[in-house]
C-alpha cells in the first residue's frame, strides 16, 4: 500500500520515538498539519519558529534525545536560522523540518520560496533538500542517525510540497548505509596510555571539562578520575553541571567571567586535561598566554577541535566517555603501585589552589535597604530549589550570574547558548526543558533586553499549561554591554538603556500568567517562594540595582590572568 | 611564522547536487584559499573527485583536512603531496597566427608537443597538457607573438602506482 510523503514523514518519526514537535504551520506544510492529529506526536505551536528551534534545543539538552522542529518554507525557515546557528555552535542533535515549494518551481522565485538548503549550509552538521518521496524514509532516518551520531548537531530536511503530496510505498530502513562519516569513537590505547602517563608525572594538574562530557553521559566518569587522581576540574560555560558544583576539587568556571582560581590554576598548570571543550575564546582569553608551562591533553570525538587554536601534546580522538573509562582502567591497575607510590604527588598544588580561592573572586554585598543584586537573586533561587531546578538563560550579564551563582551538580540542569551567545534563548528554551521534563521545576534567569526578544512565547507556555518561572533580573539596560561601556568607553552608554520596556507584571498577566514584582531585598525570597508555589507559569519582575557589573572579568583578548575583580 | 606549504588533495565525494559548494564554502567560511579545483565524476559514476590545490601553513592544512573529512558528503581525503604523483593542467590559448609568425607558432607547438586544434585566417587555437611549469613556459613564448585569450583547467592529479 502506498503512503503519501506527509505519512511516511510521520511514521518515520515515530519510528525514531519522537513524542513531541515544535512547530507552526504554514501553506506547504498543510498536509503534514493534516495527519499529525492521527499520531502519538504531540505538536506544541509556538509563537515564534526561533522559538521553535530553541524550544526543540532545549529539549534534546535536557532529555538526551533529538530535538524536532517543524516549521513552513520561505519566512518559516529563514526564521528558524538563529536557533540553528546556536544548536550548531552548542552540538546539539536537532532534526529540523522546513516546508519548500513544490520542485517543479524551486529556483524560480515562486511564493515563499527560499533556498534554505543553502543559507543553512554553514550553520547545520549537514542538510538535504529531499525530491522525491521515495528517498523520504531514508534520510529520515540518516537525519536522526547523524543529529546524533559522532558530535551530535543539527540536521535540516527541506521538504517540498510536492514530494509531501506524492504517494509511494513506505519502507523504513533498518540500518543507515553510508559510505563516509564514521567517527572514532574508540580512543587510541596508545594514547590513553600517553595521557595517563602525563597524568601521574603531573606536579601542577587541571581537568578541563566541557559540554562534550554532559553529551557523552561522562560525568560520572569525570568525577571519579578526579577524586581518584585528586586534581581540580573547571569547566567551560557549556560544562556546567558536568562535575559538581559543590565538590571540593571544584574551581569554579574557568575564562572571562571564571573564577579566580580557575584562572590562575590554568595559566599556571603543568598539564591540563581537556574534555569536551574546544577552547573557545571566551575560554583562553589571549592564546598565547593559555598556559603557557602546560603539557596538553585533548579528548574530543571531533578531529577538527583538536589543535585549532592550541597545540596539544596528547591528542585523543574518541568518545569523551570512552577515553575516561579506559584511562580509569589504567588507574585501576596501576594505582596502588604508581599513584599512591607517590608518583603524582601534588598536594603542594592544591594548597596554592586553596590559597586563591581565598580571594572569593565571587562576591557583592547586598545591603539590607539598598537595591537588590542580582547576584543575590540568583543565589536565593538556588537555595530555595536546593540545587534541583533545570536553570535555563537568557544571554548577557543575567546568564553569567547564573552561571556563577547557581551551583550546579547535575549534568542536564544548565541550558544556555553557548556558543552563539543567542538573546531570546531562555523563555523557549525553559519551555522545551519542562516538557522533557513535566515534573521539574524549570527556571529561566532572564534579562530585560533578552526577555523581550521571544517574550511572545509565554503564550505558548500558558496554552501548554507550562509552569515555568521567568526571573528578569531588570536593571533596565542592556547590561552586559553597558558594562563594557562603563569599563572600556568610559561610560559613554549608548544604545543600552531599555526605559521603554513594557510593564512586564501587567504584561505577563495580559498573557494570561502570573506577574510578579520585587523592588526591595526583603521582597526577594517572598516573591520567590510564591513562584514556586503556584502551578502555572510565572513571570517575576526583579528591580534590581541597575549598574552593577559582572566580576570577575577578562578584557576581551587579554590573558585569563588578567582580571577585573569587584 | 610558519612557512607556507602548497598542497595538493585529492577528495573523493558523493555525485550529488550541492556537495562542490560545501566544499567550497568550507574554504570561503573559514578563511582558507583555493588555488586551483576541477572536479570530475570517477569510474563509479555515484562518486566524483575533487582535485583541488591550497596554501597554508601546517595546522591550517591539517584544519583543512580534517575539516574536509567531516564534511557527511566526503568519502575519501588523500593529502598527495605526501607521495609521489602525476599533475597534469590543460590550457586552451588563442595566438596570433599571422603569415609572418605561423610557423614559429607551430614551431613551439612541435617543441612542446601541444596541438593545434582550430585555425582561422589570424589565428591558430592550441592545446596544452602538461604540468603547471611547461605551461607557463608555453604561455612566455606564445606572449610576444599576441595572446588573444586563454582558458585553463584547474589541475587534476593522481598518485603514482607502487612499483
Amino acid at each position: 500500500m502506498e503512503s503519501s510523503g506527509a505519512e511516511i514523514l510521520l511514521e518515520s518519526l515515530m519510528r525514531e520515538g519522537v513524542e513531541v514537535i515544535f512547530g507552526y504551520p504554514g501553506g506547504v506544510i498543510t498536509d503534514i498539519y493534516d495527519k499529525l492529529p492521527s499520531t502519538k506526536i504531540r505538536h506544541v505551536l509556538v509563537r515564534h519558529e526561533q522559538a521553535a528551534v530553541h524550544a526543540a534545543d532545549s529539549y534534546a539538552r535536557a532529555s538526551g534525545k533529538v530535538g524536532v522542529v517543524l516549521v513552513t518554507s520561505g519566512p518559516g525557515a529563514t526564521n528558524t536560522v538563529t536557533g540553528i546557528a546556536s544548536a550548531y555552535m552548542d552540538s546539539v542533535p536537532l532534526v529540523v523540518l522546513t516546508g519548500q515549494v513544490p520542485t517543479g518551481v524551486i529556483g524560480n522565485d515562486a511564493f515563499q520560496e527560499v533556498d534554505i538548503v543553502g543559507i543553512t549550509r554553514s550553520c547545520t552538521k549537514h542538510n538535504y533538500l529531499v525530491k522525491e518521496t521515495e528517498k523520504l524514509a531514508a534520510i529520515i532516518k540518516e537525519a536522526f542517525h547523524l543529529a546524533s551520531f559522532g558530535r551530535p548537531g543539527p540536521i535540516l530536511v527541506d521538504l517540498p510540497k510536492d514530494v509531501i503530496a506524492r504517494k509511494a510505498e513506505f519502507r523504513y530502513p533498518r540500518k543507515v548505509k553510508m559510505r563516509s562519516y564514521k567517527p572514532t569513537y574508540e580512543a587510541h590505547p596508545k594514547q590513553i596510555r600517553k595521557a595517563f602517563e602525563l597524568m601521574l608525572q603531573a606536579k601542577k594538574p587541571v581537568i578541563l571539562a566541557g559540554g562534550g562530557v554532559i553529551s557523552s553521559g561522562a560525568h560520572r566518569e569525570l568525577k571519579t578520575l578526579a577524586e581518584k587522581m585528586r586534581f581540580p576540574v573547571t569547566t567551560t560555560l557549556m560544562g556546567l553541571g558536568g562535575f559538581p558544583g559543590t565538590h571540593e576539587l571544584w574551581l569554579g568556571m574557568l575564562g572571562m567571567h571564571g573564577t579566580y582560581q580557575a584562572n590562575m590554576a590554568v595559566a599556571a598548570c603543568d598539564l591540563l586535561i581537556a574534555i569536551g571543550a574546544r577552547f573557545d575564546d571566551r575560554v583562553t582569553g589571549k592564546l598565547d598566554e593559555f598556559c603557557p608551562d602546560a603539557k596538553l591533553i585533548h579528548i574530543d570525538i571531533d578531529p577538527t577541535s583538536i589543535k585549532k587554536n592550541v597545540d596539544i601534546h596528547v591528542p585523543i580522538v574518541g568518545d569523551c566517555r570512552n577515553a575516561l573509562v579506559k584511562l580509569l582502567n589504567l588507574t585501576a591497575k596501576e594505582f596502588k603501585d604508581r599513584v599512591r607510590g607517590g608518583a603524582s604527588d601534588h598536594r603542594a598544588w592544591l594548597r596554592q589552589i586553596k590559597a586563591w580561592r581565598e580571594t572569593y573572586s565571587l562576591k557583592y554585598d547586598q545591603a539590607k535597604d539598598g537595591p537588590i543584586k542580582p547576584q543575590y537573586v540568583v543565589e536565593e533561587i538556588y537555595r530555595l530549589t536546593k540545587g534541583n531546578a533545570i536553570i535555563t538563560t537568557e544571554v548577557g550579564q543575567n546568564q553569567m550570574w547564573a552561571a556563577q551563582y547557581y551551583h550546579f551538580t547535575k549534568p542536564r540542569t544548565f541550558i544556555t547558548s553557548g556558543g552563539l551567545g543567542c538573546m531570546g534563548f531562555g523563555l523557549p528554551a525553559a519551555l522545551g526543558a519542562q516538557i522533557a521534563h513535566p515534573k521539574k521545576l524549570v527556571i529561566d534567569i532572564a534579562g530585560d533586553g533578552s526577555i523581550q526578544m521571544n517574550i511572545q512565547e509565554l503564550a505558548t507556555a500558558v496554552e501548554n499549561k507550562l509552569p515555568v518561572k521567568v526571573a528578569i533580573l531588570n536593571n533596565q539596560y542592556l547590561g552586559m554591554v553597558r558594562q563594557f561601556q562603563e569599563i572600556f568607553y568610559n561610560k559613554r552608554y549608548f544604545a543600552t538603556s531599555l526605559t521603554g520596556a513594557p510593564d512586564f507584571v501587567k504584561l505577563s498577566e495580559a498573557y494570561g500568567a502570573v506577574g510578579l514584582r520585587a523592588e526591595k531585598p526583603s521582597e526577594v525570597t517572598p516573591v520567590l517562594e510564591e513562584a514556586l508555589r503556584i502551578k502555572r507559569p510565572v513571570l517575576i519582575d526583579f528591580r534590581v540595582e541597575q549598574e552593577e557589573c559582572v566580576y570577575p572579568m577578562v578584557p576581551a583578548g587579554a590573558p585569563i590572568t588578567n582580571m577585573l575583580l569587584a | 611564522m610558519m612557512q607556507n606549504e602548497r598542497r595538493t588533495i585529492s577528495v573523493l565525494v558523493d555525485n550529488e547536487p550541492g556537495v562542490l559548494s560545501r566544499v567550497t564554502g568550507l574554504f570561503s567560511g573559514r578563511g582558507f584559499n583555493i588555488e586551483s579545483l576541477s572536479v570530475g565524476e570517477t569510474l563509479d559514476p555515484t562518486i566524483s573527485r575533487i582535485t583541488l590545490v591550497t596554501t597554508g601553513s601546517p595546522p591550517i592544512i591539517e584544519q583543512i583536512i580534517k575539516q574536509l573529512r567531516k564534511l557527511i558528503n566526503v568519502i575519501k581525503v588523500v593529502d598527495l603531496t605526501e607521495t609521489e604523483f602525476v599533475e597534469r593542467e590543460m590550457l586552451l590559448i588563442k595566438v596570433r597566427a599571422e603569415a609572418a609568425s605561423r610557423a614559429e607558432v607551430l614551431r613551439i607547438v612541435d617543441i612542446f608537443r601541444c596541438k593545434v586544434v582550430d585555425a582561422s585566417p589570424h589565428f591558430y587555437t592550441v592545446e596544452v597538457t602538461g604540468s603547471e611549469s611547461k605551461i607557463q613556459a608555453v604561455l612566455d613564448l606564445f606572449t610576444p607573438l599576441g595572446i588573444e585569450e586563454i582558458v585553463k583547467t584547474g589541475k587534476i592529479a593522481i598518485a603514482r602506482s607502487k612499483k
